[in-house]
């Protein structure tokens, strides 16, 4: 579903931030990114959505090369990516409801199908009955849920989330882990970027490490 | 296409609720474009009514010949022949001296001028209505006429409304260039509060751009808006010239009076109002194109 080949992103000014990256991830798997701060994982997570390219190498996601697509093309691929950002980035100028309701808004559904789907997507992190909250009256965790439940509200075949249990206590990450391990028991393909250890630890899937921009476990022989 | 629709009816919907979200600033905005739009198409009005007084006029135009004060009968005789064989003239009027001083005294203010005359003053006249001819054509007729024996001077009506075409000409060109200008300063008031819209949802427009949102979705919203404000400043207008014609037509009525005419300033033609509603919010919508493909140009990532 996404596979990175020899990827390197080099930024102006010489930084490396990748160095000959290559590694697969297969339909249905879900795969934690780990690394220090500054490892790599946040530019590697931008490749994938194609908020960033790369300066060379070519990153598929579901066989299409997002390193060559062109910009008018780039919405479409995002549609079938539910991101999770890191720090959340939702909308507190309006409820709960209607900031899962956002990528809907610009799908092809009616918007029945959107108010649907969007209640589906609010029912799966168990948010179901805070709809009309303002995000900003929920906790950490629940606002974490709300942003999976954005993200998902599309039925996009791959997940990937950034940081997803940055600054939450270990009871609120286990429920966040458990949710999306809920979405790859489905076959929702799933790709967290974390440096909670005790994380990975506990869920014990395969790990990609990052270590000064080169992936040093978990890649590709290669 | 269902899907299509609801979007654009989200898009006007989304708009329409942020006017109202900032309806003093809305306001304004709508008043700064109604009053800059106002003067050119006030002028316009104005002009229109002028050239149309104009053209009333110069569509029967009339050749006043007068004959020299000691004509001879016979040169009278001879130049009526000569203009009932003009093909140019469709009818002939002749005013005895005697008759035109008393047209002239029932003139106000005239009665004591004439008075203080001992002799009448006038010449002889034939009055023509001539068929619509092209002003330099009525032009050379008149010089023509001019050389025959007995012939005074005459005059061609004809002259000043050539003149007053070509002025209105002028003010026409002027009232153009005022409306380039005003409608230049049009687009930027829009592309200023676009922006400041644009600004303030920044994040939802990031949001909804990492999430899929194509440019064109993002875009819509801030073209109703711009458009719908300039839509609404082309109506604001119009109320603008039609009060402004309604204040004048009391002194232009009151003039028309004693020229015994009931002229008064006409509004705009349906379809010229209705063209300057379209033209603002065509402006409107300028702005805020420019303004949102400016600011999503700038943060494109590379």
């Amino acid at each position: 579903m996404i596979k990175f080949s020899n990827v390197s992103k080099r930024y102006p000014g010489g930084n490396e931030a990748l160095r000959q990256v290559s590694f697969e991830v297969g339909p249905g798997e879900l795969v934690f990114l780990t690394g220090r701060s500054g490892a790599g994982k946040s530019t590697l997570f931008k490749l994938i959505p194609a908020i960033e390219r790369p300066t060379s190498g070519s990153v598929l996601v579901s066989g299409q090369n997002v390193s060559a697509l062109k910009p008018a093309a780039v919405p479409f691929l995002r549609r079938n990516l539910g991101l999770v950002f890191q720090g959340q980035k939702l909308l507190y100028d309006r409820s709960v409801f209607d900031n899962v309701m956002l990528p809907l808004a610009f799908s092809d559904f009616s918007p029945r199908e959107a108010a649907k789907r969007a209640r589906a997507a609010l029912d799966k992190v168990g948010l179901l009955e805070r709809e009309r909250a303002n995000p900003i009256q929920l906790s950490g965790g629940e606002q974490q849920r709300v942003a999976i439940a954005r993200a998902v509200a599309n039925r996009p075949a791959i997940l990937i989330a950034d940081e997803p249990t940055a600054n939450l206590d270990s009871d609120s990450a286990a429920a966040i882990l458990s949710i999306f391990a809920s979405f790859q028991q489905v076959g929702v393909t799933v790709l967290i970027a974390t440096h909670d250890l005790a994380l990975i630890e506990r869920a014990g899937r395969r790990v990609l490490r990052l270590e000064g921009g080169t992936l040093v476990e978990g890649g590709d022989a290669a | 296409m269902n899907a299509w629709l609801s979007q654009h009816l989200q898009a006007f919907r989304g708009a329409l609720r942020k006017l109202a979200a900032q309806r003093t600033a809305s306001l304004f905005n709508v008043l700064v474009i109604g009053i800059a739009l106002a003067l050119p198409a006030g002028g316009y009005v104005v002009l229109t009514n002028i050239q149309d007084l104009a053209t009333r006029f110069s569509l029967e135009p009339q050749l006043s010949v007068f004959l020299e004060p000691g004509a001879k009968p016979a040169d009278r005789e001879g130049l009526e022949k000569r203009l009932k064989a003009e093909p140019g003239v469709a009818s002939i009027r002749f005013i005895p001296r005697d008759e035109a001083l008393t047209e002239l005294r029932k003139t106000e203010g005239m009665a004591e001028v004439i008075a203080a005359l001992n002799q009448n003053p006038l010449p002889d006249a034939f009055v023509l209505k001539m068929r619509a001819l092209p002003p330099d054509q009525m032009e050379a007729l008149a010089t023509e006429l001019g050389k025959l024996p007995g012939v005074g001077h005459v005059q061609a009506d004809s002259a000043w409304a050539r003149r007053l075409s070509a002025l209105i000409g002028i003010g026409r060109l002027g009232m153009g260039l005022l409306a380039a200008l005003l409608a230049t300063g049009l687009v930027a008031v829009t592309f200023n509060t676009i922006r400041l819209q644009v600004l303030t949802q920044r994040e939802e427009i990031e949001v909804a751009r990492m999430l899929g949102a194509t440019d064109g979705f993002i875009r819509r919203p801030f073209f109703y808006l711009g458009a719908l404000q300039g839509l609404a400043g082309g109506a604001i207008a119009l109320l603008v010239v039609a009060g402004g014609l309604f204040l004048l037509n009391q002194g232009v009525r009151a003039l028309a009076e004693t020229y015994g005419s009931s002229f008064q300033l006409a509004f705009l033609a349906p379809g010229d109002a209705l063209a300057v509603t379209l033209f603002a919010s065509l402006l409107g919508w300028l702005g805020a194109y420019l303004s949102v493909s400016i600011y999503l140009r700038g943060i494109e990532p590379r």
